[in-house]
C-alpha cells in the first residue's frame, strides 16, 4: 500500500510540475509576457521597470525555475485590477467554489447510480427508454445555457429559486463559527440549487448511462447467474454480487468527472453571478488580469490533481487486483 | 517480365473493383441499419440540415447578420422588420436579427467542431503510431505528456492559452484540436500495440515496406473504426467547449456571430424577458451537439456489435 501512496504521489508531483511548465510556457507563448502584466496606457519606462521587476529580462529556464519557485509559495504576483496578492484573492472565493463542486457531485452522482441501475434492470422497458433518453439530452445541453434557462423559468418566470448569490456555509465552518455555518446550510443549499443542476446535469448524464452499460455487463457474469441459481434474493443479488462489481468503473469515472464538474464551474458561476474561482476568473479575464487567471486556473487544477489522487486510492481500496 | 507488367494493373483493377463492391455493399448496410435505428436517422437529418444552413448561410439569411439598427431592437420573434422583412426569431440588442446571427453561427460551430478533430485527430494519431509501435523512451514520453494534459480540466487549459493568445478563429481551433490529442493517442496507441505482433504488418515488414508505409497504409486504416467513433463523440464535446469559451468572451472576433456569443449577449437581457435571445441559439447548439452524440452511438454499435449488448 505504501509503495503504492508513493509511487501515486510521485507521479502527482511530476503532474504538478507538468502543469506549472504548461501556465509558464501559455504566459510565453504570445511573445513578451511583460504586455500582459501592465496597462495599455503604460509607458516604455514603466514596461522597462515592471520587465525588471517580474524578471522577464532573464533566460528562459532561470524564468521557468523562479516561475516554479514563486508558483510553490503561492505568489503569482499582484491583481492588476484589485492591487491585492492574486492567490489571497482566489483563496477567499475558494471555499464557494467547493461548495457547490461538493453540492453539484452529490447531485450527479446520487442520482445517476439509481436511476443507472433501474433503466439495467427494466432493460428494453419504456423506463429504460425513458431514462437514457433523457440522459443523451443531458448530454448535449450547454452547462451555461441549462443554467439561463433555469434562471428564465425557475428564478424569474416562477421564482422559486433566487437566480444570484450565495450564502458562505465552509467559510464560517473553517472559521470555527459552527452556529453560524449550520445556521446557514439550508440557506446555503438553497442558493446553489440551480448552479448545482445546472453543472451536475452534463455528468448525471453520463454516468447514469455508464452504471447502466456497467450493471448490464456484471449481471450477465457467470457468478451472477450462480448467485441466482442458489435462490438468493433478487435484491440481494444485485447488492452484493452485481453491485459490488459494477461499482469499480464508475470509481474511475466519477475521478475524471472531478475534472467536468470544476470545468463547469468556471463557466455557470459566471451566469449565476456566483463569488467563486469561476467568476473571479471570468472577470479577470474580461480585464486580463493574468495573475488572477493564473493563480485561479492553478490552484483548480491542484485541486482536481489532489481529489484524483484520493479517488485512486479508493479505487485501489476497492479492487483487491490494483497491485499495491 | 512482361507478364508481370501487364498482369499488376488487371489485379489492381479487380482488387480496385472488389473493394468498390464492397464498400457499396458496406454503404448499403450502414444506410438500412440507420433506417432501422430511427434515433440514428433522426441524428443524421438534424446534420444534414445543420451542414446545409452552414453551407447556404449566406443565401437563407433574411438580413446581414451583422447590421444594427437601433430603431428595431429587441424585438420578439415574428416581428416586421424594414420594408416587408420579417424578424422571425425576433432582434437583439443592437438590432441585429436573430435567425440571420442563427444560421451563420452554424458555421462557426461546424468549422470548429471539424477542424479541431483534424488537428487533435492528426496529432493524436501520429503519437499513438509511433508510441504503440516503437515503445520504449518516445512512448513514455507521449504518454506522460498526455497524462499531465489530463490532469487539467480542459477549459480552463483552453482559457490560460486564449487569454495569452487572444481570440480568433485560428487559435480556437489550435486550441481545442491540441486539447484533443490524448484520447486519439491512447486509443491509436492501445490498438497498435495490439495490430504490430500481426501476421499481416510481419508480412509488410518482411517484404520491406519502410515503417511509415506501415504505420500510416497498413496500420491505421485497420483502426480506422474505433477513431470514427471517437471523433463523432468528440465533435460534439468540441462544439459544447467552442459555445462555453465563445460564451467566456474567448471565441472569435464579435464580428463573427457565434451560439455561445449570442448566449453570451442574451444574459443582460434576461431580466427584461427577452427570451427569444436565449432561447434560439440554445436550442440550436444542443441539436447540433444531440445529433453527433446519437450518431456516435450509432456508429459504434454498427462498426463494433459486439459493444451493443450493453447501450
Amino acid at each position: 500500500m505504501w509503495t503504492f501512496l508513493a509511487r501515486r504521489l510521485m507521479q502527482s508531483v511530476v503532474v504538478v510540475i507538468g502543469v506549472t511548465l504548461i501556465s509558464f510556457i501559455s504566459l510565453q507563448i504570445g511573445g513578451d509576457p511583460t504586455y500582459l502584466f501592465v496597462s495599455e496606457s503604460a509607458s516604455t519606462e514603466e514596461i522597462e521597470t515592471v520587465r525588471a521587476r517580474l524578471g522577464f529580462d532573464r533566460p528562459l529556464h532561470v524564468q521557468y525555475l523562479s516561475y516554479v519557485w514563486n508558483v510553490l509559495h503561492g505568489d503569482f504576483g499582484v491583481s492588476l485590477s484589485y492591487g491585492q496578492p492574486a492567490m489571497q484573492i482566489v483563496l477567499e472565493a475558494m471555499p464557494a467554489t467547493i461548495e457547490l463542486t461538493i453540492v453539484s457531485l452529490v447531485f450527479a452522482i446520487g442520482l445517476s447510480i439509481p436511476l443507472g441501475i433501474y433503466a439495467a434492470l427494466r432493460r428494453g422497458k419504456p423506463a429504460d427508454g425513458g431514462i437514457m433518453t433523457l440522459a443523451m439530452l443531458g448530454q448535449s445541453i450547454p452547462n451555461f445555457w441549462m443554467g439561463i434557462m433555469m434562471i428564465m423559468f425557475f428564478g424569474l418566470y416562477w421564482r422559486w429559486f433566487p437566480i444570484s448569490g450565495h450564502v458562505p456555509f465552509l467559510e464560517p465552518l473553517f472559521e470555527g463559527d459552527f452556529s453560524t455555518a449550520f445556521r446557514n446550510l439550508p440557506q446555503s443549499l438553497y442558493y446553489m440549487i440551480m448552479p448545482a443542476i445546472a453543472i451536475g446535469t452534463y455528468t448525471l448524464a453520463r454516468n447514469a448511462r455508464l452504471v447502466r452499460s456497467s450493471m448490464l455487463e456484471v449481471l450477465q457474469q457467470d457468478y451472477v447467474r450462480t448467485a441466482r441459481s442458489k435462490g438468493i434474493s433478487e435484491r440481494r443479488v444485485i447488492v452484493n454480487h452485481a453491485l459490488r462489481n459494477a461499482w469499480l468503473p464508475v470509481v474511475t469515472m466519477i475521478g475524471l468527472e472531478f475534472g467536468f464538474v470544476l470545468g463547469g464551474v468556471v463557466v455557470v458561476e459566471t451566469v449565476f453571478s456566483y463569488p467563486g474561482i469561476g467568476r473571479l476568473a471570468f472577470n479577470a479575464i474580461n480585464q486580463r488580469d493574468i495573475p488572477v487567471v493564473q493563480a485561479s486556473v492553478i490552484l483548480i487544477a491542484m485541486i482536481f490533481i489532489f481529489l484524483n489522487l484520493i479517488v485512486d486510492l479508493i479505487y485501489a481500496r476497492l479492487d483487491p487486483r490494483v497491485k499495491y | 517480365m512482361t507478364e508481370t507488367t501487364t498482369d499488376t494493373p488487371n489485379v489492381a483493377r479487380a482488387q480496385s473493383n472488389g473493394g468498390l463492391s464492397h464498400r457499396r455493399r458496406e454503404f448499403r448496410r450502414a444506410v438500412q441499419s440507420m433506417i432501422a435505428s430511427r434515433w440514428a436517422l433522426l441524428g443524421m437529418l438534424i446534420l444534414v440540415v445543420v451542414t446545409l444552413v452552414a453551407i447556404f448561410g449566406p443565401w437563407l439569411s433574411p438580413f446581414d447578420p451583422n447590421r444594427q439598427n437601433l430603431i428595431m431592437r429587441l424585438l420578439p420573434p415574428g416581428s416586421p422588420g424594414p420594408g416587408d422583412q420579417t424578424y422571425w426569431l425576433g432582434s437583439d440588442q443592437l438590432g441585429r436579427d436573430v435567425l440571420s446571427r442563427l444560421l451563420y453561427g452554424a458555421r462557426v460551430s461546424l468549422l470548429v467542431g471539424f477542424a479541431a478533430i483534424a488537428v487533435g485527430g492528426t496529432l493524436g494519431v501520429i503519437a499513438g503510431l509511433v508510441s504503440g509501435y516503437f515503445g520504449g523512451w518516445v512512448d513514455d514520453v507521449f504518454m506522460r505528456l498526455g497524462d499531465i494534459q489530463l490532469a487539467f480540466p480542459f477549459i480552463l487549459l483552453a482559457i490560460m492559452f486564449l487569454v495569452v493568445l487572444g481570440p480568433g478563429l485560428v487559435n480556437m481551433i489550435l486550441v481545442l484540436g491540441i486539447g484533443q490529442w490524448v484520447t486519439y493517442a491512447r486509443i491509436v496507441r492501445a490498438q497498435t500495440l495490439a495490430l504490430r505482433e500481426k501476421e499481416y504488418v510481419e508480412a509488410a515488414r518482411a517484404t520491406g515496406d519502410r515503417t511509415p508505409s506501415i504505420l500510416f497504409r497498413t496500420i491505421l486504416p485497420n483502426i480506422m473504426a474505433p477513431l470514427t467513433v471517437i471523433a463523432s463523440f468528440n465533435v460534439a464535446s468540441v462544439i459544447l467547449s467552442e459555445a462555453a469559451l465563445s460564451f467566456l468572451g474567448l471565441g472569435v472576433p464579435p464580428d463573427v456571430p457565434t451560439w455561445g456569443s449570442m448566449l453570451s449577449e442574451s444574459r443582460d437581457h434576461l431580466l427584461s424577458n427577452k427570451w427569444w435571445m436565449a432561447v434560439f441559439p440554445g436550442l440550436a447548439i444542443v441539436f447540433t451537439v444531440l445529433a453527433f452524440n446519437i450518431i456516435g452511438d450509432w456508429l459504434r454499435d454498427f462498426l463494433d456489435p459486439r459493444l451493443k449488448e450493453n447501450h
